[in-house]
């Protein structure tokens, strides 16, 4: 069964189409093509639900480079099956809205095939059992995401947004491949599951910690966990399908799936269940309270989105301590808390999607985000405020909509963890509900910014471009779907638990025998207990803040521009950037000459130290041919034209006498019968000449170069120590015999290579790798030849990038 | 630029002929004796580098009309090509191949494959040569 292979290869496969046939393809029809795709692939593995619901995994394993032990293993289980269809479910409906969202003159085809790429390489990231080609996948991610917020690259916003980006999630990703190769040197194998098999193996060594932290940084900086999150309100400048797809729904959750599925292997320490419950807690925390003082609609749902992310987190950290005690009756218990992350997960990807397609409605209609300039929109886009509506009070955590499930489900987690008296939770632990508590205040607050501030009080025409209007069918039709969901699963969440999120239980905790336990009933009333007054207290509070907003506003005030995590960021960029500038400038002065010291001394360091070092240098001259006349008249020739060479006075007479010392070498060539080699020492020289002459119409006469006593004595003394290297390994060469001879496949040339000219079979048999390679690289060095000169920029052209 | 050399000219008229008649003999001679792909593509291109400085480069395009940048491309095409041919032979890459056929007209004759590479080296370095030379003595 290859079926799987097949689902991560059909994105790639129709990027290259998109890619060579976007000409032939009529522009209103790229994305109803590629729309197939994600529908077709979201069908497939619906199929594989209830097999899998069923306990079933499958899994191929394909090979790819046997001799490193990489072999490109797919592996569908309850959680990559759960992570692959929220990719090609959300991914369908997000293609939908872009077709309707992008105008015609975009440059489509660009922005289909990053889609699919990252379409692909997320699918990749969580099907894959082999470590390697996980990280693959995940930085291929990374690539696409940067391609994708820098679409519109003419904007400085967009292009800043996306090294950002880039910059911080490929480190986390660097830091996270260490961390797997450490894996590797531990238990021997890149095989999750097979990692997994060994654990008691691996826990006990030294470099089992430094492991874990490593991992954990590649999935934070994903995820855009404090204090990496920086770079997902940078995001935003992508347009807005990619935000909702990218930025809130999938990508951000490969951190999130990385930390599920290590939690197998790493969730028994205590390291592990602090940093991730609590940098998980100061991201939801932080987030809330920053979106509050945006003014921007979507850079409140970036932030809205890094803080749910923090509670997805967090309470995957809290479930972990399952694994530390290990299974029994009571234990399971703690194990809902991974459950309420799995389930707020698919709530998150549901009314934040919803929530980003209605921003981009707004923004796409009124041709401004700013909640300053909105307002009053209710009466005029009645449909984008239901999405807003239910969007909005699902985060919020409002009934009836399922994200009032899982945050009591997560309100239920904090208060039963404090009851734990492992890990110092007695003492520290009671911090965890009352964090969890005030950012859930916050989150109250901003979801009800952005349906107040956008849809309530008074229009304002003279601040918007456009006149309101609702938007056309297409645009509404994904979010409506995503918010049916939304009550959808308020009513049936047992549904969804027992399909969906039950195998995928199965793969947090492998080792407790039934994954039934394991998965809680989900009820809407569960009558009056600390969750719901903890929710009816985010209520009332939440909305007198809300109401005297404007008056603490100004504590946002009190933290210094200078000290923001964006400032610290910026300046050790601008540091690292200014340094190695300064080291750069030391050694690359355009300076001619100085490249040739440089490479000339490395050349006499390491030939002529290696030969003193290894002592290979050993003269035999009984062997050498006798030296003839003519043979002294040529070297007394080249010799002449050499020192001649450094009187000349103008570049003509350089060439010639240059073209004097080659021409020379081949008449020795014809002496010592290579006539292979005269022949192409002959024409090269025959044709740097012709060049040389052709280029030195554009240059400057020969002028001496003003330069001190001390500068020609060490060009001098550098001069004079190539030329005896040279000299001295030409003559060592005869007698050196740390290497085997391979003359005799030269001599038996025929045989093995079908011809008797033994240069020809070295070139065309022998060593004919080289000779490929090297004409690419000549090939790649005429086209260079060719851009540097046909193609220069114009000067006068104005810098209009950096508006 | 137009150059008006008659004696340069009427040479270069009967020399091109030799100088690329000489390239496709070391082409072909290459394989048992000296020549090969490299030189034969160095003589043919340096050949119609020849044939440029003594007319001028328009004259040139028009009896000549190839854009030799495509040339140097098809070359690594060739040669990149016959290296992966022989995966489909399940061979190990780059493997050449050469046997002894009857041909009509010709005789016996030794057939190889690695005339087909070296043809892509020639045909790359005849491209690469004249395009760089161009490019250069076309710069304003």
């Amino acid at each position: 069964m290859t079926i799987d292979l097949a689902i991560i290869l059909a994105p790639f496969i129709m990027a290259t189409c998109i890619a060579i046939f976007y000409r032939n393809i009529k522009r209103n029809w790229v994305g109803w093509i590629v729309l197939f795709i994600p529908i077709i692939l979201f069908l497939t593995l619906t199929t594989y639900i209830p097999r899998v619901a069923n306990g079933h995994t499958f899994s191929n394993t394909y090979e790819w480079i046997p001799s490193l032990n990489i072999n490109f293993t797919t592996y569908l289980d309850g959680l990559s099956l759960m992570f692959s269809l929220l990719i090609t479910g959300v991914g369908s409906l997000v293609i939908l809205y872009s077709i309707f969202y992008l105008s015609q003159k975009e440059a489509l085809h660009h922005f289909y095939c990053y889609l699919l790429l990252f379409m692909g390489a997320m699918l990749g990231v969580v099907l894959s059992d082999h470590l390697m080609v996980l990280y693959v996948f995940w930085e291929l991610t990374s690539v696409s995401s940067f391609l994708l917020i820098a679409f519109w690259h003419h904007r400085k916003a967009s292009r800043a947004g996306a090294r950002k980006s880039m910059t911080i999630t490929v480190s986390g990703g660097v830091s996270m491949l260490v961390g797997f190769l450490m894996l590797y040197v531990m238990s021997g194998t890149f095989s999750i599951r097979e990692i997994i098999a060994n654990i008691s193996m691996i826990s006990e060594q030294s470099l089992f910690i430094p492991a874990l932290i490593l991992v954990l940084l590649g999935a934070f900086t994903k995820s855009a966990q404090f204090p990496f999150h920086i770079w997902l309100p940078d995001a935003m400048e992508a347009p807005t399908p990619v935000s909702a797809y990218l930025h809130s729904a999938t990508m951000v959750k490969a951190g999130i799936y990385l930390v599920a599925r290590f939690t197998p292997i790493f969730g028994g320490e205590i390291i592990w269940f602090w940093t991730v419950t609590g940098v998980g807690l100061i991201t939801l925390f932080w987030g809330s309270f920053n979106a509050i003082r945006q003014v921007d609609l979507k850079a409140i749902l970036a932030f809205s989105t890094v803080s749910q992310l923090g509670l997805i987190m967090s309470l995957l950290g809290l479930g972990s301590v399952a694994v530390h005690l290990g299974y029994s009756d009571k234990t399971v218990l703690y194990t809902q808390a991974s459950f309420a992350a799995l389930f707020h997960l698919m709530n998150h990807s549901t009314f934040k999607g919803a929530l980003f397609m209605m921003v981009g409605i707004v923004d796409h209609e009124l041709g401004t985000r700013d909640i300053r300039r909105l307002g009053g929109l209710m009466s005029f886009m009645p449909f984008t405020f239901t999405i807003a509506l239910i969007g909005s009070f699902s985060m919020a955590g409002l009934p009836p909509f399922n994200g009032f499930l899982s945050k009591e489900m997560f309100f239920a987690a904090v208060l039963k963890i404090t009851e734990l008296d492992i890990f110092s939770l007695q003492s520290v632990g009671v911090i965890i509900p009352i964090v969890a508590w005030v950012a859930s205040i916050f989150t109250f607050v901003y979801c009800l910014i952005i349906v107040g501030k956008t849809f309530f009080g008074k229009l304002k025409p003279d601040l918007l471009e456009k006149q309101p209007h609702e938007a056309p069918v297409g645009m509404l039709i994904p979010p409506f779907i995503l918010i049916s969901l939304v009550v959808l699963i308020f009513f049936f969440p047992n549904i969804l638990g027992k399909y969906i999120l039950q195998p995928a239980m199965g793969s947090i905790y492998p080792t407790f025998p039934s994954v039934k336990e394991l998965t809680p009933s989900i009820y809407a009333w569960h009558g009056f207990n600390p969750e719901l007054y903890m929710t009816i207290g985010v209520v009332i509070v939440g909305v007198i803040l809300y109401r005297f907003l404007p008056r603490w506003k100004r504590i946002y005030l009190l933290i210094p521009q200078r000290f923001t995590l964006n400032a610290i960021y910026e300046s050790t960029i601008g540091f690292s950037e200014n340094f190695s500038r300064l080291v750069t400038r030391r050694y690359m002065n355009e300076n001619l000459t100085h490249y040739f010291i440089y490479i000339y001394v490395f050349f006499v360091a390491v030939v002529a130290g290696y030969f003193l070092f290894t002592e290979g240098i050993t003269f035999n001259t009984t062997i050498d041919a006798k030296i003839e006349g003519f043979e002294l008249i040529l070297v007394f020739i080249m010799v002449v034209a050499a020192i001649s060479i450094l009187f000349a006075k103008s570049r003509i007479t350089t060439v010639i006498l240059n073209g004097v010392l080659g021409y020379s070498v081949a008449f020795f060539f014809v002496i010592f019968r290579a006539p292979d080699l005269a022949l192409t020492q002959l024409v090269v020289e025959s044709v740097t000449t012709a060049l040389f002459l052709i280029c030195f119409k554009f240059l400057p006469d020969l002028k001496p170069e003003p330069s001190t006593r001390g500068v020609k004595i060490s060009n001098g003394v550098i001069s004079i120590l190539v030329g005896a290297t040279v000299t001295i390994v030409g003559l060592a060469v005869m007698n050196y015999e740390k290497f085997d001879t391979i003359s005799s496949y030269f001599e038996d040339s025929y045989n093995l290579a079908g011809g008797k000219n033994i240069v020809n079979t070295i070139l065309g048999d022998f060593r004919a790798f080289d000779t490929m390679l090297e004409v690419v690289v000549l090939f790649i060095a005429g086209l260079g030849v060719y851009t540097l000169i046909k193609l220069k920029a114009k000067k006068e052209g104005t810098d209009i990038e950096n508006k | 630029m137009k150059i008006n050399d008659v004696i340069l000219k009427t040479v270069v008229k009967g020399v091109v002929f030799i100088i690329l008649t000489l390239g496709v003999y070391l082409f072909f001679s290459g394989h048992n004796a000296p020549g090969g792909g490299f030189i034969g593509g160095l003589v043919l291109g340096s050949g119609i580098v020849l044939l440029y400085l003594t007319y001028d480069i328009e004259t040139i395009h028009r009896k000549m009309p190839f854009d030799f940048k495509k040339v140097a491309a098809f070359g690594v095409l060739l040669a990149t090509g016959t290296a992966i041919g022989s995966l489909y032979f399940d061979a190990p890459f780059l493997t050449q191949t050469d046997g002894y056929f009857t041909l009509p007209i010709l005789g016996e004759k030794h057939l190889s494959t690695v005339t087909i590479f070296e043809a892509g080296v020639a045909l790359t370095v005849v491209g690469t040569l004249v395009t760089i030379i161009l490019s250069i003595s076309e710069d304003e």
